[in-house]
């Protein structure tokens, strides 16, 4: 990790604004602008602006880059419709998770990749080593771009207020390249909030005019920017996985209960034949505790008096008004309504099985 | 930069104390740790009758993203404890040196306190 962090083409932006920073895969970013609570709840009611550019931008182009990807990740791209996106995930040998990222056909031979930060040199390893004998090139452009994401159910109205055109019509989990006041940018209706939204990839030059565009468009409609305190919470009451926490390279896909997405795919891919012989040796599950005090990561779980596993994640759930946790439970899984106790730094509490996500936005 | 007010004591870490002679010393957490902290969610307190020692463990505070530590900035019995803040932990991000006072002690000793002007210096680092 360098010692000096990596910076947002929007670190001024943000400085101006009064943010608080914090060090995050690198790169130094804004934990919060003001009240991490009103940006969460900012994001449920209305919408965010959320800076994402440490996060790893990379484009896998060539005669055969799908079939490239095929091998070298988890899901099916060489299937992907142009102007699809699909979670994907870079195995290693052993079936561990050493990324989790999202995968965007915007051509026929030509996919985009966003990834962890903290993730990126390794991905960039795995893929250059696994493309090797595939006609597909590898470029990392995260240096020369930035990702900026407006979520929340007002994000569609933000983004065309903004010149956004194609949000008016682009599907969830679909993405397409435009321009925008003569910028390259790439538009995807994805994210990490567990709300409608969008993730708008644009040149570095072009970061700081987007930002303000969609702050000025949003702001009458309810938009603040928001840091990456708020969006971890919004991430977990999503049930969404963190790397490093719900996710690492001692976890398979099924055992960071992301087992939907790894349906098996007929080709040879990094990862396969470890994945189809190891052993579900745990389980991720949602917790329900009851107040006001949050389990943490690491926090011992027990069952019937016996440790049985620990936390991944918690939190008091802004939404909720109660305290969520993701945590791996070895063994059988428990059902759904389960007991559970949690050591809190001695103190035993209380929680429950539940299902996830903990909080699933109102489909209109 | 954040407010230091000249009308109390405070601790390296960042608890302040009002009268700490007594009779009754009233407790806090500073401006800085507040906002160091961001939204407070949950407090565990000492509660009436319990003593605390002077620069020893007395209580935590959480936040969203953390726990911290609540250290006794003075050595005594608890003789109050802000029921305003158990219920509304908020309180201490919007008032810390007023409604956000966490417990008042009856004194038997003092911990190592500095006055604003020794403190203040404390709080000019990681502004941003």
């Amino acid at each position: 990790m360098p010692s000096e962090p990596l910076l947002s083409p929007l670190d001024q932006a943000h400085r101006a604004a009064g943010a608080r920073f914090t060090d995050f895969g690198g790169w130094r970013l804004p934990l919060r602008f003001a009240s991490e609570l009103a940006e969460h709840h900012a994001v449920r009611g209305a919408a965010g602006l959320f800076d994402l550019s440490h996060m790893a931008q990379l484009e896998v182009a060539g005669p055969q880059a799908g079939d490239g990807l095929d091998y070298a990740l988890l899901a099916e791209h060489s299937q992907m419709p142009i102007g699809r996106a699909a979670y994907s995930m870079a195995l290693s040998e052993d079936g561990g998770v050493i990324d989790d990222l999202i995968v965007y056909r915007l051509g026929e031979e030509r996919f985009f990749i966003i990834a962890n930060a903290a993730n990126r040199a390794a991905v960039v390893e795995a893929l250059t080593d696994r493309l090797t004998g595939f006609r597909a090139v590898l470029t990392d452009l995260t240096a020369d771009r930035a990702l900026i994401a407006v979520q929340g159910p007002a994000s569609a109205r933000i983004a065309l207020a903004a010149g956004f055109a194609v949000a008016a019509e682009l599907g969830y989990y679909r993405a397409v390249e435009t321009v925008w006041r003569g910028w390259p940018v790439v538009v995807a209706r994805t994210g990490y909030t567990g709300e409608d939204g969008f993730e708008i990839a644009c040149p570095r030059a072009a970061a700081e005019v987007a930002w303000q565009a969609l702050l000025a468009a949003g702001g009458p409609l309810g938009l603040v920017p928001c840091g990456l305190a708020a969006r971890d919470t919004l991430r977990l009451e999503a049930g969404m996985p963190l790397h490093g926490h719900e996710l690492d390279r001692q976890t398979t896909p099924f055992e960071g209960g992301q087992g939907a997405f790894a349906r098996p795919k007929k080709v040879d891919f990094v990862g396969k034949s470890a994945l189809a012989a190891r052993p579900v040796a745990k389980r991720l599950v949602g917790l329900a505790g009851q107040g006001r005090q949050a389990a943490r990561a690491g926090y011992a779980v027990a069952i019937d008096g016996e440790r049985r596993g620990r936390v991944t994640s918690g939190a008091l759930s802004p939404t909720l008004g109660h305290p969520i946790a993701l945590a791996f439970i070895e063994g059988p899984a428990p059902a759904v309504g389960t007991a559970v106790e949690i050591d809190i730094r001695g103190r035993p509490a209380r929680y429950e099985v539940t299902k996830l996500p903990f909080y699933r936005k109102e489909t209109p | 930069m954040t407010a230091v007010p000249d009308d109390r004591f405070f601790t390296a870490d960042h608890e302040w104390v009002r009268d700490p002679e007594g009779p009754k010393a009233r407790v806090g957490v500073t401006e800085f740790a507040a906002q160091a902290l961001g939204d407070v969610v949950f407090l565990s307190l000492p509660a009436v009758g319990d003593d605390v020692a002077a620069g020893a463990e007395c209580g935590e505070i959480e936040s969203t993203k953390s726990v911290s530590p609540l250290f006794a900035p003075v050595s005594g019995e608890v003789v109050a404890v802000n029921q305003a803040v158990l219920d509304a932990p908020e309180l201490v991000n919007a008032d810390p040196f007023g409604e956000g006072w966490l417990f008042e002690v009856a004194p038997t000793a003092i911990g190592d306190l500095l006055d604003a002007a020794a403190y203040a210096p404390l709080t000019e680092q990681a502004a941003g």
